[in-house]
């Protein structure tokens, strides 16, 4: 019982993470039909500016406040810098800038700061655990459940009840046609990005709290696994980059439960397999999303 | 209201629409005619805006505006329903009306004054107000865009197709709700491949072929000087 108890908050908490990753990933693929590579760098940048207030005499909170506020402002920049110049153009072109992107920004906190990973202040709180029916976990992990819930809740009330959600709804089903009706493309597009910023960086700081540190290369794994996750749930839908998150989390934390010692240093050829397997048998991924739909 | 000169439409090498030009005055309902490929929609959706001609002029009341965004266009006041109908599928009856008044915020009086007169003219939307427009039937679909369209409180409407692929009764019934839409002072564009219905209801008509504009003039007249059978396979 406790046992099963221990995979279910397990399950709960790596899944949350990885389905707020999924969504802030999918926000801007759904509009534009483009991945964004940047994506990772999100994360990257929400580190470094936690590690460079780490001195200040700041509390806690509003320091993760400022490096989320990064993480949105970068996510806008992203878009300005690597979409908006080129997004008419082609397909190849975004990713090539998108790439690009990603990379200026890698090097550039490897420049700047050090290709060492640095320590971030965390609250004091996330180290600790508690005791909860017989299991033991760490607070970490229930707050991240909590900001889960929360965020998602947050996110599914803003597509669904106010107009600019409306708007973003309408454009990712069929872009020319909200356009047609009124809706400013720019407006769509920022909002994703800015959106997709505000997930990346709540996210990051729970992420963070794993290893309280930042490198340059930390958002790869969020990139990846925000990836995989919405390729499972359909790259379409914003309940499948969710469903796809818990998912995804769900056969990690499987593997890491069921594996013997020696076999789990290949957990992730496991995960993929079983991956590949999903989509072998549901190619578009577990849920459609909206039909039709054409790029800008 | 709205005069196109010259107007040229490619999609790489095609050249889809040739040199067009058109006018519709205020009030007017003018019939742009063709068979299926001579270039009706290319000539709608590059005045809606929604794609970019390759030359030519557009004005909508004396203003110059080819190459303008389709969100600024719905502002200028010219609303378009395409033939691809286009509901967002996923979204409610409801949903759907409120996109179409997009542009009307802080007019909330009179958005919700207008909602209630669509639902009026088409009850079938009031009933399923909160179904997703996918389960509509294409009639449905089609009072739907319409109704949308009009949420913008447009001047000019342009409508492609309205009767594809619907029963003739239903027709029927969209082709009267066109006519009441203009007898309350709306300006209509509307591209049809049924010909005869569409110079029924028309004031002037063009006929296009082959992206050119090969016959203009009243309605009477361009239905008794072609052969509109002739009109329909392309000749
Ligand atoms: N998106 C497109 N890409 C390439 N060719 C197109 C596209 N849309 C239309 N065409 C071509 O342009 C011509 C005119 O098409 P269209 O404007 O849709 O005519 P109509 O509405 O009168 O049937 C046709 O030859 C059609 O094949
Ligand atoms: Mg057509």
């Amino acid at each position: 019982m406790t046992a099963f108890l221990q995979f279910v908050v397990d399950v709960l908490a790596l899944g949350g993470a990885y389905a707020l990753m999924a969504l802030g990933l999918v926000i801007v693929y759904g509009i534009l039909r483009l991945v964004n590579f940047a994506y990772g760098e999100l994360i990257m940048v929400t580190g470094y500016t936690l590690f460079l207030l780490g001195g200040s005499p700041l509390p806690w909170i509003l320091m993760a406040a400022v490096a989320v506020l990064m993480a949105v402002l970068t996510g806008i920049v992203t878009d300005h810098v690597a979409f908006r110049p080129v997004r008419t153009k082609s397909v190849t072109a975004v990713l090539i800038t998108s790439f690009a992107f990603s990379t200026l920004l890698q090097n550039a906190a490897l420049l700047l700061i050090s290709p060492r990973p640095r320590s971030v202040p965390l609250p004091d709180i996330f180290s600790e655990t508690v005791r909860l029916g017989g299991v033991v976990t760490p607070v970490r992990n229930l707050i991240t459940i909590a900001t889960a819930v929360v965020l998602l809740a947050l996110f599914a009330l803003l597509m669904k009840r106010s107009v600019l959600g409306l708007a973003m709804r309408a454009a990712a089903a069929n872009f020319t046609m909200a356009r047609m009706l009124g809706v400013p493309a720019n407006l769509v597009i920022t909002s994703a990005f800015a959106i997709s910023g505000l997930l990346a960086g709540i996210v990051a700081l729970l992420w963070l709290g794993r290893s309280a540190s930042v490198a340059p290369g930390i958002g790869l794994e969020p990139l990846l696994v925000a990836f995989i996750a919405t390729v499972i749930g359909g790259m379409r839908s914003l309940e499948g980059a969710v469903i796809g998150g818990f998912l995804l989390a769900f056969i990690d934390t499987s593997l890491n439960h069921l594996l013997p010692q020696d076999l789990l240093k290949f957990r992730d050829a496991f995960t993929f397999t079983a991956v590949i397997l999903i989509l072998l048998w549901r190619p578009e991924g577990l849920i459609r999303g909206p039909a039709a739909g054409r790029r800008t | 209201m709205l005069e196109v000169a010259g107007l040229e439409v490619r999609y790489g090498a095609v050249r889809a629409v040739r040199g067009a030009s058109l006018a519709v005055g205020d009030g007017e309902l003018v019939a742009l005619l063709g068979a299926n490929g001579a270039g009706k929609s290319s000539t709608l959706r590059a005045i809606a805006g929604a794609l970019r001609p390759a030359a030519g002029s557009i004005r909508l009341d004396g203003q110059e505006v080819l190459g303008t965004s389709p969100e600024r266009m719905v502002r200028l006041g010219a609303a378009m329903v395409p033939e691809t109908r286009d509901v967002f599928p996923d979204l409610t009856v409801g949903e759907n009306l409120r996109l179409g008044a997009f542009t009307r915020r802080g007019d909330a009086q009179g958005v919700a004054a207008d909602r209630e007169r669509m639902l009026a003219m088409f009850p079938v939307l009031r009933e399923r107000q909160d179904q997703p427009a996918g389960t509509l039937s294409g009639g449905e679909q089609q009072m739907l865009v319409i109704a949308r369209a009009m949420m913008s409180r447009p001047r000019l409407l342009l409508l492609d197709e309205p009767s594809l692929g619907l029963a003739p009764t239903i027709v029927q019934r969209i082709f009267a709700m066109i006519v009441e839409l203009r007898r309350a002072g709306l300006t209509i564009l509307l591209v049809e491949q049924n010909a005869a219905q569409a110079l029924a209801i028309a004031d002037r008509a063009y006929v296009m072929r082959q992206g050119e504009i090969a016959a203009s003039g009243p309605a009477a007249e361009i239905a008794a000087a072609t052969d509109l059978q002739q009109l329909y396979l392309g000749g």
